[in-house]
């Protein structure tokens, strides 16, 4: 059971939340040429490290926002890095 | 191999049982194998058996980076059953639980196969016709399946809490008498065993480093022991997949989730099948020494820490209540908890990756244990034969670029959902 820290709420329970899962694929909308690599490695392909993830997480029982934040997955602590949600 | 029978019990009681040789081990590291398997648990050790006993390749080596089976075959909650909806699926496990059959004899080693049977409950009219359904599926396919009614379910296992009163009414169950439980631990030790006795090189605590790669493909393994050069590598190390994938270069569709299982303190016999619970997810049966054995979901995020939450525990304690009152002061003894790789869809990744030579056996979630003999004879001949072995092509690596997922459970490309 983790305290996750929600921006906007403080530390919460983790069962106020919703994962999201991995946040670094990104859909390669928009892109000129139809490439269908890039939408594979968007929904199927991922790094699934040992370390440092960031990640998205819905506070549906709370602020209903939704967040970026980074976790290690060997230790499951929060790690407030520039790409977290402020 | 010092054959097991009660003669050889008895001739080595003569000698105060001191004169038993090891199993498996003892051999040095060559520096070239035919194959180098990565993983000595039951998937791994299954396949260097079989690779040896069908295919004739022996000049095998094994490399576990801690103990043999002390992975996810140790962690598992041993339930074995072949009660799957999809073709590539029912097939696969029924093929493993027909090995399960005859596993014993034919490794002389006693894995325990018990086939108490395996009751998977419904707890609404919905869900009894999806059972039925499945069961007509099963049946078709000449796998065994019944529907159970209430009081046949009552009869069968007369500590449930059948009566309407419940929380979650039970309304029926697919049965599957050939399904049960094994001893992990003995499955790993007993392929072990037979592996080596073949000529398989077993060697613990003998970690990967990374991979040697020329041009795309793979000609060698660095262990913590030193180089080995493999024509063909074998990579069977569940959870931590993806981690050895990179070591390739190698993206592999899955995520790594814990499981958490754990165990109450020994009671008298009390639950006599494997049973599923299905209003939430969990499942519950009872070892040979009495404890029973517990899981449920993945915890809700992925990682690699083995170790889970209190409120899954809870979760899964409450919902086995709601059928087993009778057990509600039954104290749990120890939790633990295992890294499951989840593919995408669901369903188990095997065979030939990007990387030329270099196999996987992966993606097995949950389902791993049940399909350990299977997972060893069809990654052998997949190897052996240098194409895939007919019950495993449908998993390819490659099918979610063809578009042939295998979605059991319907629910899309989103690990944690499996």
């Amino acid at each position: 059971m983790l305290l996750i820290p929600c921006p906007w709420c403080g530390e919460r329970h983790e069962s106020e939340f919703t994962y999201g899962g991995d946040a670094s694929p990104v859909a390669p909308v928009g892109e000129q040429e139809h490439k269908t690599s890039k939408w594979y490695a968007y929904v199927y392909e991922r790094d699934n490290p040992a370390g440092l993830l960031h990640e998205l997480w819905h506070h549906s029982f709370g602020c209903g926002r939704w967040i970026r934040l980074a976790r290690d997955t060997r230790t499951n602590a929060f790690i407030n890095d520039e790409e977290s949600t402020p | 191999m010092q054959r097991y029978s009660l003669l050889s019990l008895a001739r080595h009681a003569l000698h105060d049982h001191r004169d038993w040789r090891r199993n498996f081990g003892g051999r040095p590291l060559k520096s070239a194998y035919d194959v180098v398997i990565v993983g000595g648990g039951g998937h791994g050790l299954a396949t260097a058996y079989y690779l040896a006993k069908n295919h004739g390749i022996n000049n095998v080596a094994v490399v576990e980076k801690s103990w043999l089976g002390g992975g996810n075959t140790a962690r598992n909650t041993t339930m074995i059953r072949s009660d799957y909806l999809t073709k590539a699926n029912a097939e696969y496990k029924e093929f493993a639980l027909k090995l399960w059959e005859n596993l014993s004899a034919e490794l002389n080693f006693n894995v325990m196969f018990s086939q108490r049977g395996y009751i998977d409950l419904a707890h609404s009219d919905g869900q009894m016709e999806n059972f039925t359904w499945r069961a007509n599926t099963m049946r078709h396919r000449g796998i065994d399946a019944e529907i159970l009614n209430v009081d046949q379910l009552a009869r069968l296992l007369p500590e449930i809490d059948v009566s309407p009163a419940t929380r979650y009414p039970i309304h029926g169950a697919l049965y599957q008498s050939r399904g049960g439980t094994a001893r992990h631990d003995a499955v790993a030790w007993g392929y072990a065993r037979a592996a080596h006795d073949l000529g398989v090189d077993i060697f613990e605590h003998c970690g990967v480093d990374g991979f040697k790669i020329d041009g795309h493909r793979v000609t060698g393994v660095n262990t913590s022991q030193g180089h080995v050069s493999a024509d063909t590598v074998v990579v069977s190390v569940a959870g931590h997949s993806s981690l050895l994938a990179a070591k390739a270069g190698i993206k592999l569709p899955l995520e790594s989730f814990p499981v958490q299982a754990f165990i109450s303190e020994p009671l008298k016999p009390v639950i006599n099948t494997v049973i599923n619970f299905n209003m939430g997810l969990a499942y519950i049966n009872q070892t040979d020494k009495g404890e029973l054995v517990m899981g449920g979901g993945l915890e809700p995020r992925n990682g690699y820490l083995p170790r889970g939450g209190f409120d899954r525990i809870e979760d899964v304690v409450s919902r086995i209540i709601t059928i087993f009152p009778s057990l509600s002061r039954v104290r749990l003894m120890r939790t633990w908890a295992g890294i499951a790789d989840i593919p995408m869809d669901g369903s188990p990744l095997l065979g030939e990756s990007v990387v030329k030579n270099m196999l996987f056996n992966c993606g097995w979630g949950y389902a791993g244990f049940k399909a350990t003999p299977a997972a060893g004879w069809t990654m052998a001949a997949t190897v052996a034969d240098g194409k895939p072995h007919p019950l495993a092509a449908p998993f390819s690596l490659s099918r979610f670029h063809d578009g042939y997922s295998h979605d059991e459970g319907g629910v899309g490309p989103t690990p944690s959902l499996h």
